[in-house]
């Protein structure tokens, strides 16, 4: 079977939510090329409300590009393409008209590697609020700050050195700091690419409380290349492989029931 | 799967005890050898390159030094009004208007008093006239113009020795030489050694050096006019190519659409830092000069040119320093919904900025030992007057360095190193500035 023949024929298998949410991010056939390379070969899918939806796979398979691709950050590579539709609230994201700064206001992202700004921690939280003007006072930013720093679970570590860089925090400080910096601009959707690959066990914990806690305000779509991972925090996953979404359904179904024979591989453990 | 790697990774530790490292011959002592070997090529070649730069130095401060203390020869001048202001205006104008030879007769009746020489005697006279500087009339006219109260009383005027009593008097003209072939005669000498023993002949720190401008007589000749001229292009190169270097780099870098033509300018950039710099001086000449009719050997020219060569290296630096910012950085701002300016300028060429000073100063510091295109412009005038302005008429301490090593005089070759250290100086000095500037700006990850 050739790819051009897969590209043509590939149907995902969906099993719908028990309990339906409304959708928040509605893809269709999105395809990613990078050059003459293509990375993504027509991926549809809803994304739920107030949920946490995790995208695994093996590497390479597309599940990054795929998520870059919701807040438009495939923009910055030269080169790549994006074909088909992304919906946000049934507004099309890829719209010429669209302001895509607006766009990332309100898509935040979170990144693999822990990423803030070398400045003080009051300043990493305050920047998202201060170039969008979301703080009319003083006052009014420094609620902002600290309420973020309290929804990030940080703020009870950091109060006593919010003017101290944000750099010499720990890594899972950091990546809750960069979490803290998303939220902070308050976004409907966060975008969290491989959050705790960079991060130890314990750190990672934390992260993965807080992601739960965050799922009542927040549509959090994660990728992650851990299985454990995806089980635990998410509601909905999505299964990638060599650019296509194979299977997505509820996490407890497509874990212990998967439909697809590679899902079942990849959550087995026979290839990766 | 996990189990088939366990004990695959525990085959090799077991397939490796059979060969243990300790009964083979891996080569250590090669090894170490190679890494000695190559020790030894770096300290060899440090230790050349420190005993240039120390023989480099050395030389040139070993000649130099002395131009820093020049002689001078004091005496009591009776500031006479009869001779000053014959007419009896003492105005500046009228002092400044008159013939300056008037003013050889006051010299000439303080040295007879200072040698107590026969009012008769016109040779000793004028043998004693030929030891002073012939600047000495105009400085005492300059004098009495600046302070008219000075008619009317005695002063002691600490005169310049001419160029060749000084180096007389520094050893640099020797009296052991034939007299025919030697600058001071030995009736000089006479007069010297006299008027050492009573003190009215001794050695000061030259601050005419640093004050002031061209003359064809050594001692009265400095590198004022070309430090104000270096400091003015100084200023226009900093002004101009730091904004448009830095601007460029970053539309380049950030901005611009990867493709050929964006690669074509590239390749152009990294030329042009190769581009001898007297072809940059031609092209100065032919645009500046002839096309825009700007001024002649005006430090605003020699500032435009060396802009010319010094953009390339600073775009190159500042290229360089953008591209060692981490993407990371760009993607956190455009993920909190920074523009791709906010991103740029708040994030990175603030963490970029360590960089692009250092490029600056390096650029600015080349721009500052730059001669040949200065020479293309026209700025190895005679400039005695100072600039006020960048459009005026200047020299820069390169073409003044370059000018005086074609004198022949002793006085003029000693002068030479010393302007060498004061442009050695002056670099340091910018050096040192982009080192604190760097650490200033310096922020830890």
């Amino acid at each position: 079977m050739s790819a051009v023949q897969v590209a043509t024929t590939f149907e995902t298998v969906r099993t719908p939510d028990p309990a339906s949410r409304p959708v928040k991010i509605h893809a269709a056939k999105v395809k990613v090329t990078y050059g003459q390379k293509e990375a993504l070969h027509g991926v549809s899918i809803d994304i739920p409300e107030k949920a946490v939806t995790a995208f695994i796979g093996p590497s390479g398979c597309g599940k990054s590009t795929f998520l870059r691709c919701i807040n438009r950050m495939n923009d910055t590579i030269a080169g790549a393409r994006v074909e088909g539709t992304i919906k946000l609230d049934e507004r099309d994201i890829y719209d010429p008209d669209l302001d895509v700064v607006e766009l990332r206001a309100r898509v935040g992202m979170v990144f693999q590697k822990p990423n803030p700004f070398p400045k003080s921690i009051f300043d990493n939280v305050a920047y998202g609020p201060r170039i969008h003007g979301l703080a009319r006072s003083k006052a009014d930013l420094e609620e902002i700050v600290v309420t973020s720093l309290q929804k990030a679970s940080l703020f009870n570590e950091v109060k006593d050195r919010l003017n101290e860089p944000g750099t010499g925090l720990s890594g899972g400080q950091q990546q809750r700091l960069c979490i803290a910096r998303a939220i902070a601009v308050s976004p409907e959707v966060i975008l969290m690419d491989e959050p705790c690959s960079a991060l130890d066990p314990i750190a990672t914990a934390k992260v993965e409380e807080l992601i739960d806690e965050l799922r009542a305000n927040f549509t959090i779509v994660i990728v992650t290349h851990s299985m454990q991972q995806a089980a635990r925090v998410s509601q909905r996953t999505a299964f990638f492989h060599l650019g296509h979404l194979i299977e997505e359904g509820p996490t407890d179904h497509l874990f212990t029931n998967p439909l697809e024979q590679r899902t079942q591989d990849y959550i087995t453990g026979r290839f990766g | 799967m996990t189990e088939a790697t366990s004990s695959l990774s525990a085959s090799r530790i077991g397939g490796s005890e059979t060969r243990s490292i300790s009964k083979l011959d891996i080569g250590l002592k090669r090894r170490y050898a190679a890494e000695r070997r190559f020790r030894t090529y770096g300290l060899v070649a440090v230790t050349i390159a420190i005993c240039f730069l120390v023989a480099l130095f050395g030389s040139i401060v070993a000649k130099g030094y002395t131009a820093f203390q020049q002689t001078r020869i004091s005496m009591i001048v009776n500031f006479d009004a009869n001779i000053i202001a014959p007419d009896g205006d003492r105005s500046p104008a009228a002092i400044m208007a008159g013939n300056a030879f008037r003013f050889d007769d006051l010299i000439a009746a303080s040295l007879q008093s200072t040698l107590e020489l026969d009012p008769n005697d016109e040779d000793a006279l004028y043998d004693g006239l030929d030891l002073l500087s012939k600047g000495s009339a105009p400085m005492l006219r300059t004098m009495i113009a600046k302070d008219p109260s000075l008619i009317g009383t005695k002063r002691n005027v600490d005169f310049y020795a001419t160029g060749d009593v000084d180096s007389f008097v520094k050893g640099s003209i020797r009296a052991d030489i034939p007299e025919s072939q030697r600058l001071v005669k030995d009736r000089h000498i006479a007069i010297i050694q006299k008027l050492e023993k009573e003190g009215a002949l001794r050695l000061a720190f030259n601050t005419g050096l640093f004050t002031n401008g061209a003359s064809t007589r050594p001692e009265l000749a400095g590198v004022g006019v070309a430090l104000v001229g270096s400091l003015y292009m100084m200023l226009v190169v900093l002004v101009l190519s730091l904004p448009l270097g830095v601007a460029g780099s970053i539309y380049l870098e950030e901005f611009a659409p990867k493709n050929r033509w964006t690669d074509l300018i590239e390749v152009n950039i990294n030329n042009l830092a190769a581009v001898p710099s007297i072809v940059y001086g031609l092209l100065g000449l032919a645009v500046f000069i002839n096309f825009a009719h700007l001024p002649r050997s005006a430090s605003l020219v020699g500032g435009l040119v060396l802009t010319l060569t010094t953009l390339p290296t600073i775009i190159i630096a500042t290229r360089a320093a953008l591209k060692a910012v981490p993407p990371s950085i760009r993607e956190a701002g455009l993920g909190v919904g920074a523009s791709k300016m906010q991103t740029v300028f708040h994030h990175v060429l603030p963490l970029a900025m360590p960089g692009v000073l250092t490029g600056t100063i390096i650029g600015l510091a080349h721009a500052l030992g730059e001669t040949a295109p200065l020479l293309m412009i026209g700025m190895k005038a005679f400039i005695v007057e100072y600039p006020t302005t960048p459009f005026d008429p200047a020299t820069a301490l390169p073409t003044q360095i370059y000018m005086w090593a074609t004198e022949p005089e002793r006085a003029f070759t000693e002068r030479t190193s010393a302007a060498i250290i004061v442009l050695l100086a002056f670099l340091l000095a910018m050096n040192s500035l982009a080192i604190i500037l760097r650490r200033a700006f310096e922020r830890r990850w």
